[in-house]
């Protein structure tokens, strides 16, 4: 019984100090003096949320780059992967499908992984260097953009280590693109 | 990727096994200090010795092992009690701005069990069923309480060890006290800090409604107090993402950075453990001969997983595909952050990813399985890993000593019956539970419906799931739905033997040995510290491990590594 009763007391202790004052500590100090990271990195345009540095969105339109494919469909209040696995004829398909679909746009092969492959978030923000340089004669010819500038664009872009090869973020390369277009 | 490229890599690797082991070796004299009593001044001391006051408990006090781990049942019963509550009341309860409904009991019931056990195994998608009170009040708290229990377990053990003529290995409370209040909080905080630096969320506003850019369309975006609870997740080995995607997510994993900060959180106190040991028996090479052992399986199972990985999966290369399948992995993480997290995610209890193990190649999966079923000894989990492999160590004295005919000694210890006893159901009941459940899950109507993938990739699948669980991991090959209630309570006995039968025994290994008096080292001593029983331990590990599941490994991973090069 005695160590019934130090159980529960010690565990209301230990229950208040990690359960409630270390996670309001944390939010309350990094609001300080992270406030931007602690509330998502989010990007406002006119007011309005656009979305996150840190969360990729699905572009579809011929005059952006594509992010990668997403098994949850960039739904950003619910992540995941696709969870197949290495011989699933339904990956093989899905590769297949997109790697068609890509050489159809006009892309040149063999297509970098990152870019017929979902990622595990289901929300990865950044495509390869790769991915993205061999979208630019698709992008460049919907904005009747020369090459070199889109390529250009995409070089001061890219972030990256000698450690992950380097990547791009797909939201910001086409925020870029939009400001660079506006300013001809 | 280039031979250069690879070089890189290579180089890394070595310098973060450097710092973990450069921080594990300060950190280790830090651990002495604080179970000894050493740090219980100034302010620290005065707010512990309050806890005392309340609880009526004298510190100097201590327990045999039985009323150590009867204490420790009854914690951890009270903290599995609480969270239960928290999650059947969700509904009613405050901090849930998006009115999330309460845990149905089967997963109410599982999740408890498996934040308890240190396991983590989610059977419910963190942004879409977990309020903030249930992630800080319910999950972080257990993230804390249960690391700390593997902890003050393990240094039982090493008192035991050590210690001569006495039944007492400690007292539980002022272990799970000192353990929280000097070494799980202040680490916890100070590197929740620098994750949010480097972007992981850390706030209880309401999900984001974002417009979306350009054509993208609208887009709901989760928040929540994230860092807080990534840090001790990965800190304690405990591993339950505060999102479904877990360290995936670019909130919880943003940047490189991060990735290796939070891989470095995985490995630190399984790795400091060894030295705490060496220190507290006063025989250094012991402690350094166990971190070598880990280290070494650590290796074999990383070079393995990364290799796998760099050769790709050769049925999409004919598909026009180049590079190393990405599938289920992030960009920003670069195949050897990838891997590393992989591999030390199932070689500790952690079970946090940041890649989905059910699309990793055959072999690169067959690693993950195999470091959780050896046991997760290579670096292990947080306490676990420790006593686990002196269980390991124990049987490798003993089988060394019948080879010989000497007696079996540890640490001028004699090995006797009982010790024997412990480390064998320490060693084994992991294995058990994973072949007892999935040989009975197997013959069950239905079992492959429960499978996302067909073939021998399924089997892996469900065998992935009780090892997960047996061994108190976590991850999960997650297209395998465990969700039923044969499952979720299965699961659950599985989380719990696992984790409570070792640990019982292992201290009733620590209270026999405390009992016993040295004997001083002769002739016919088996030193255990030499660069030969470094090698036997491995083995004596390696055999029991692959002797146990080869036949499953090889209708499973193997089969269908066979398969994915013959094209078949």
């Amino acid at each position: 019984m005695k160590s019934i009763k130090k159980a529960v007391l010690l565990f209301a202790v230990l229950f208040i100090i990690t359960g409630f004052i270390y996670p309001i500590t944390v939010t309350l100090v990094s609001g300080l003096l992270f406030p931007d990271q602690a509330h998502g990195s989010l990007i406002v345009d006119n007011d309005k949320v656009i979305g996150s540095t840190l969360i990729g969105q699905n572009f579809t339109a011929p005059q952006y780059f594509q992010s990668r494919p997403s098994a949850s469909g960039y739904d950003a209040a619910s992540s995941g992967g696709s969870n197949l696995g290495p011989t699933n004829s339904v990956l093989l398909e899905l590769v297949d499908n997109r790697t068609n679909a890509l050489l159809k746009d006009g892309i040149a092969g063999p297509i970098p992984s990152d870019l017929v492959m979902a990622s595990a978030s289901g929300l990865d923000p950044h495509i390869s260097l790769e991915s993205a340089l061999i979208q630019v004669p698709v992008v460049a010819k919907a904005r009747n953009l020369p090459e070199e500038e889109v390529r250009a664009l995409i070089v001061a872009e890219s972030v990256g280590s000698p450690l992950t090869g380097a990547y791009v973020n797909v939201l910001s390369l086409n925020r870029a693109l939009d400001q660079g277009s506006q300013s001809y | 990727m280039t031979t250069q490229e690879i070089s890189v890599e290579a180089l890394m690797l070595l310098l973060f096994l450097a710092i973990v082991t450069g921080v594990a070796l300060p950190l280790s004299s830090f651990f002495v200090r604080v179970f000894s009593g050493d740090m219980s001044r100034g302010i620290p001391g005065h707010i512990e010795n309050m806890i005392y006051r309340l609880i009526e408990t004298d510190p100097d006090r201590e327990d045999g092992w039985k009323g150590y781990a009867r204490n420790m049942l009854i914690f951890n019963g009270i903290g599995f009690v609480i969270l239960f509550m928290l999650l059947i009341f969700q509904g009613f309860l405050s901090f849930n701005p998006q009115n999330f409904r309460a845990f149905d009991l089967y997963t109410a019931i599982n999740t408890a069990t498996s934040f308890v056990t240190n396991t983590n195994w989610q059977v419910y998608s963190g942004e879409t069923t977990a309020s903030y009170l249930t992630q800080m009040a319910g999950l972080t708290v257990q993230n804390f309480l249960s690391a700390a229990t593997g902890v003050c377990i393990a240094i039982s053990v090493m008192r035991g060890i050590t210690r001569q003529s006495t039944d007492r290995v400690g007292n539980f409370w002022v272990d799970m006290t000192r353990c929280t209040l000097y070494i799980l909080l202040p680490i916890a905080f100070i590197f929740a800090l620098i994750l949010v630096s480097q972007g992981v969320i850390q706030n209880l506003d309401p999900y984001v409604q974002a417009t979306g850019y350009g054509s993208t369309g609208q887009q709901t975006i989760a928040m929540g107090p994230v860092a807080s609870q990534e840090a001790i997740k990965e800190l304690g080995t405990n591993g339950g993402g505060f999102f479904n995607a877990n360290a995936a997510h670019p909130y919880e994993n943003p940047t490189p950075l991060t990735n290796f900060i939070e891989i470095f959180l995985i490995l630190i106190i399984p790795a400091t453990l060894p030295l705490v040991f060496g220190r507290i028996t006063g025989k250094i090479r012991q402690g350094w001969m166990i971190f070598t052992v880990m280290l070494i399986l650590f290796l074999c199972g990383f070079i393995t997983l990364y290799s796998a990985e760099l050769a790709g999966n050769p049925l999409v290369k004919e598909l026009g595909v180049s590079g190393i399948s990405m599938e289920g992995k992030e960009v920003r993480f670069g195949l050897l952050g990838s891997s590393l997290f992989a591999t030390s995610t199932t070689s500790t209890s952690c079970g946090a990813v940041n890649t989905m193990h059910d699309s990793l190649t055959p072999i690169g999966g067959l690693v993950t399985l195999f470091m959780m079923l050896l046991g997760e000894v290579a670096f292990g989990g947080a306490g676990s890993g420790f006593y686990t492999m002196i269980g390991f160590v124990v049987l490798a004295v003993f089988i060394a000593g019948l080879m010989i005919g000497r007696t079996p000694e540890y640490l001028g210890k004699k090995i006797e019956a009982l010790e024997m006893k412990m480390a064998v159901i320490t060693v084994l009941i992991p294995g058990v539970l994973v072949l007892l459940l999935s040989g009975i899950a197997l013959v069950l109507p239905n079992v492959t419906e429960l499978m996302k993938n067909p073939g021998p990739h399924g089997l892996s699948e469900l065998i992935y799931a009780f090892a997960s669980m047996a061994n108190n991991n976590g991850s999960a090959f997650a297209g395998f739905d465990a969700s039923k209630p044969f499952y979720t309570l299965t699961g659950s006995l599985a989380m719990l033997i696992g984790r409570f039968v070792p640990a019982v025994s292992m201290l009733a290994m620590a209270g026999s040995l405390a009992q016993k008096k040295k004997v001083p080292p002769s002739s016919g001593t088996l030193p255990t510290d030499s660069i030969t029983f470094s090698i036997w331990t491995i083995l004596v590990i390696l055999i029991i491990g692959a002797l146990t599941f080869f036949p499953l490994f090889a209708m499973g991973p193997i089969a269908e590594h066979l398969s994915m090069i013959g094209g078949i």
